[in-house]
């Protein structure tokens, strides 16, 4: 269901500023999201004040420089600090992304940072995955084959079926797309969303893959599949720059053709 | 109890520290995302122009009854319908109707597989865009040079 607003306990209120030191020139605020399970009281923006002349220059090197030496309460997702792993998901100035792949240079203005939208809010910036994963648990993103792979090596590919694959493998499931999606905020309880769907994509082109059928089936479906209204907030978003729009266009291309 | 209708509501429980259960806040979705940005701003303008059209179509129900009831009842929708408020709505359906179409088409396009890519989208959103500012023009050129 749509709703517009957010619930009495997740409106958000003025939190404290912690302001640059003394001397800083090069000053940026970071306006970040706060909520503490503990803390028995509605999420908060908190802004920090950093001086950029004493910082890295992504996002994240700004969170994990006001982890270290400002507030050691922020809580956030991060691991590999160079687009790979996909933890440091979150919405920075109005659009999701990378932490890590963001420049602060980009940001006109304050730094404004939340959590991936309309997700259950572990603490601060983490988001809770649950409901997104067991979604991709249920497309079966593994290859299916009843067909015995030959005795002597593996299942081969040429060139061109391989290249069906370009701009599939590369997700990293950071969930950036899905947690644009209008429609996935709405309907995200039956609707896949952009991610999952690219996934489910994935194995449907790989031409090892014997189960084409099965998988068309399992998403011909009201809501799994035909919540995408093209809105294409998702390739918009994409921080590894692919297209999950184009994918879940080709799915219901793949539903249209097998119709015969 | 209340009967759970969004299987999104069992992750909306967390614990605190001491393992005591708690309602976690839904993270800002409208409030913090940039709803500007061409991509949704156009595809929450076609479904409005969608509503719009469709009610605008009241308008033209009315004036085929008041043309089939007799003449005081006709002239009563024409005064309306040329009055200030009257035309300004006309020119507002008339753009409605040729955003809601030209969008359509882009949409057609999507729906063959093509024009995906994002130099692409928005290359046809800004067609739509400058299309429906052109056609409505072009339509109240038309019609005000059939009138006159």
């Amino acid at each position: 269901m749509a709703t517009f607003t957010l619930p009495k306990n997740s409106t958000v209120g003025e939190g404290r500023t912690y302001p640059a030191p003394a001397g800083a020139k090069n000053v940026k605020a970071f306006k970040i999201y706060r909520w503490d399970p503990d803390a028995g009281a509605n999420p908060r923006t908190d802004t920090y004040e950093i001086d950029l002349d004493q910082c890295g220059p992504m996002v994240l090197d700004a969170l994990i420089k006001i982890k270290n030496e400002i507030d050691s309460t922020l809580t956030f997702r991060r691991s590999c600090r160079e687009g790979i792993c996909g933890s440091c998901s979150m919405n920075i100035d109005g659009l999701n992304t990378l932490a890590c792949l963001k420049p602060i240079e980009e940001v006109k203005g304050d730094v404004r940072i939340n959590p991936l939208p309309h997700m259950p809010v572990v603490k601060d910036l983490v988001p809770d995955l649950s409901q997104i994963y067991a979604q991709l648990r249920s497309i079966e993103p593994w290859l299916k084959a009843d067909t015995p792979p030959p005795p002597d090596g593996e299942r081969l590919q040429s060139k061109e079926e391989r290249a069906k694959l370009d701009g599939l493998w590369e997700c990293i499931l950071c969930f950036c797309c899905s947690t644009a999606c209008p429609s996935y905020w709405w309907n995200g309880d039956r609707y896949l969303g952009p991610a999952v769907l690219l996934q489910a994509y994935r194995w449907i082109a790989d031409s090892r893959d014997e189960a084409t059928g099965e998988r068309l089936d399992a998403l011909e479906d009201p809501f799994k599949l035909y919540r995408c209204h093209t809105i294409m907030n998702c390739t918009r978003t994409c921080p590894k720059g692919l297209n999950p729009a184009q994918a879940i266009g080709e799915i219901k291309k793949l539903m249209v053709e097998r119709q015969g | 109890m209340s009967k759970i209708t969004d299987t999104r509501e069992a992750v909306m429980v967390g614990r605190r520290s001491d393992g005591s259960l708690v309602r976690r806040p839904l993270s800002p979705h409208l409030q913090a995302y940039d709803m500007l940005q061409m991509t949704s701003a156009l595809s929450i303008t076609h479904r409005i122009t969608g509503v719009v059209w469709s009610v605008g179509l009241v308008f033209l129900v009315w004036w085929l009854l008041a043309a089939a009831s007799g003449e005081a009842a006709f002239n009563g929708v024409m005064w309306f319908l040329g009055s200030f408020v009257g035309v300004i709505g006309l020119m507002g359906l008339t753009a409605a109707a040729w955003y809601h179409t030209l969008a359509g088409i882009r949409h057609l396009y999507w729906d063959s597989g093509r024009g995906f890519d994002l130099p692409t989208t928005y290359l046809t959103g800004r067609a739509v865009l400058i299309g429906t500012a052109a056609l409505t023009a072009l339509t109240w050129l038309i019609m005000l040079i059939a009138w006159i």
